[in-house]
């Protein structure tokens, strides 16, 4: 797995989430040989887990502009280069209360100002539009968010990497990093598949690992400052809209519902918690989705519950920050353990959501290759992606 | 689901790792609320019992399809079946007619290397049929039923003797494509694709595919409207409809 003949440097990438796999499409890309280690299956952390917006980036417009910017303008990149991957059906702001009116300008102003394309509907063409919406609803903002499948779009990333030389290896748990004189060089891993131990060698070594990059920044010695910060969501049977919607107000729980093959995923909750690997799933966490989904649809609430299922965003922030965790900012933050803590061959990239990881492999990428020297630019903008099926090539 | 504990539940879980000369079963209590699931139930063996369980999962709601297990003997997805639903001692074993990579992780390669290109998983929606289209949309789309989690091969008997049938997830995958055309889509090539002993015809018509299918895709009736179409070709080709197929009539 490591060393051999090839002179290209060796960037090692813990962690097969979607920012894992598109950081290796893109290293790949720039020539840079790429293995990526992952203890499960792909997309099994946070990724696979979340309720599959293709965020327009209106949530963040009046309170995260920075996280509305980045978000509009990855879905309007992704769409291009992973046509086929997404339930293209648009969304709606719906504003029900005299409360939620009263957000509409700054909802607005925000979109106009973050580059976030609107159309403002009367109620009884939004109801034309979508006739399960509560029919007491005042106002409907259409804005361009769509459904992604959370596991399959991220696999084209995978997949494309794959075809282009990166080692992709999935059950293969790291143990250790390999730190010595302030520099880490590999990683000690074991493969589940054999039960053999290895030791992988890297230039650099990136920790992709979203909100367990705590747990393993700790291996190098270095803290990083994440929260994992779970939210509940619920899926119920029947679709029961075409567009994704969501409650015009500031961020709440239970305020969006994306439809999703024949289900309808409504979520979400947010707190904080110190192990990512242990979240459970809180019964008023689960009826509170009831409660303020059907608020939304009213039929969420005769909808039979197909299945109700925690994920553990990795916020960035410190512990002594206020505790639900909405507070937080969702963008991203590359860290070069060299800057930051003296750590030279590591670095850390983490935060951010499903709808940016090519964004965040990005930046993460420009600032591992300025580190190895390489000038190559950024190629993922205009590279489309293989199909997802391409990711479990033999 | 909750993470309170109410009760304590023995699971019986295939274990195999390469080199292994073969399989052997292990056996774990696991603390379990009454409303977990034999995904959360492997997750904690994982946390609490061995690390080094493989499992797959991704989205926890039915729609990935990484989950599939067979539970007591029966295909199911590990992420919506309920503990509960089982009295005693439960067995999880990998599905079948796959090759098993680890534990109860099997090997999707084998099972996306059947499919037909090219492969579309967006498809007209056809929901509330009632509702309007926005004026700059063409229509409304969602994903396939399909899911992609090899139970209806698994239970498939047919599959279970011969290897190089296709089975049943690729030929409704391909049903759907002739029944819903999509760009790029070429309609001969995929019929031509059905018709072979390896294809369509292959199919013993058990229908166990359909009752494992967790997401309502019915693949037998698909490959029995598929055979019809087939049929019908033949016919005009002037072509007989193979010996085991030929005294079934149309559905």
């Amino acid at each position: 797995m490591s060393g051999g003949v090839d002179t290209a440097p060796h960037v090692l990438i813990v962690g097969g989430g979607g920012t894992g796999g598109a950081l290796a499409h893109d290293l790949t890309l720039r020539g840079v040989r790429v293995t990526l280690v992952e203890r499960g299956e792909f997309t099994s952390g946070t990724t696979g887990r979340h309720h599959g917006l293709l965020h327009s980036g209106a949530r963040y417009a009046v309170n995260d502009e920075e996280s509305a910017i980045e978000c509009i303008e990855e879905n309007m990149l992704l769409r291009r280069i992973a046509p086929g991957s997404f339930e293209e059906n648009d969304g709606l702001f719906v504003g029900i209360t005299d409360e939620d009116m009263a957000y509409l300008p700054s909802f607005l102003e925000g979109c106009e100002r973050t580059g976030i394309p609107t159309q403002v509907l009367e109620p009884a063409e939004a109801l034309r539009l979508e006739p399960n919406l509560n029919p007491d609803l005042k106002v409907a903002v259409r804005v361009p968010d769509a459904t992604m499948d959370a596991m399959r779009m991220p696999l084209r990333f995978f997949a494309t990497a794959r075809a282009n030389g990166a080692d992709l290896l999935n059950w293969v748990d790291v143990l250790d990093l390999d730190l010595g004189g302030g520099v880490v060089s590999g990683a000690h891993v074991r493969d589940l598949i054999t039960g053999k131990q290895t030791r992988i060698g890297a230039d650099i070594v990136v920790n992709a690992t979203g909100p367990w990059s705590e747990q393993v920044a700790r291996m190098a010695g270095v803290d990083v400052p994440i929260r994992p910060s779970p939210g509940v969501m619920l899926a119920v049977r029947g679709r029961l809209t075409n567009m994704v919607i969501n409650r015009l107000h500031a961020s709440g729980d239970g305020d969006i519902i994306v439809p999703q093959r024949a289900l309808s995923v409504i979520g979400t909750s947010s707190w904080v918690v110190s192990d990512p690997d242990d979240l459970g799933v809180p019964a008023d966490h689960v009826q509170r989705m009831v409660d303020e989904g059907s608020i939304l649809v009213p039929a969420v609430r005769e909808a039979p519950s197909r299945s109700a299922w925690s994920a553990a965003r990795p916020l960035i922030g410190s512990r002594d920050d206020a505790d639900s965790g909405r507070e937080l900012s969702r963008t991203f933050k590359t860290i070069d353990h060299a800057v930051d803590d003296r750590v030279e061959g590591f670095v850390t990239i983490t935060g951010g959501k499903g709808t940016t990881l090519r964004g965040m492999a990005e930046v993460c990428a420009d600032a591992v290759c300025r580190k190895l020297g390489i000038d190559t630019p950024c190629a993922t903008r205009q590279t489309v992606l293989l199909p997802h099926t391409a990711a479990y090539a033999a | 689901m909750t993470t309170e504990t109410t009760s304590t539940r023995r699971l019986r879980v295939h274990r195999f790792k390469r080199g292994d000369d073969a399989p052997h079963v292990e056996e774990f209590d696991v603390p379990m609320g009454e409303d977990a699931t034999v995904l959360e139930a492997l997750r904690w063996i994982q946390l609490h019992g061995d690390p080094s369980l493989g499992l797959r999962h991704s989205c926890f709601h039915a729609s990935c399809g990484t989950c599939g297990v067979r539970v007591n003997g029966r295909e199911r997805l590990a992420c919506v079946t309920k503990i509960a639903d089982f009295s005693g001692t439960i067995t999880v074993d990998p599905i079948a007619n796959l090759p098993v990579l680890l534990d109860v992780v099997v090997d999707m390669a084998t099972f996306f290397a059947h499919y037909p290109d090219p492969h579309p998983i967006v498809r007209e929606s056809g929901f509330l049929p009632e509702a309007a289209v926005a004026d700059d949309l063409d229509g409304h789309e969602r994903y396939e039923d399909c899911i992609e989690c090899g139970l209806c091969l698994s239970a498939c008997p047919v599959a279970a003797t011969d290897d190089s049938y296709v089975g049943p997830a690729a030929l409704a995958y391909a049903q759907r494509l002739l029944e819903e055309p999509r760009d790029g889509v070429d309609r001969n090539a995929l019929l031509d694709w059905a018709d072979q002993d390896a294809g369509a015809w292959r199919c013993h018509a058990a229908f166990e595919c359909t009752e494992a299918c967790p997401s309502d895709v019915r693949p037998a009736q698909r490959i029995m409207s598929l055979r019809k179409e087939l049929r019908h070709r033949r016919s005009e080709q002037g072509r007989e409809v193979p010996e085991q197929a030929a005294g079934e009539e149309a559905t």
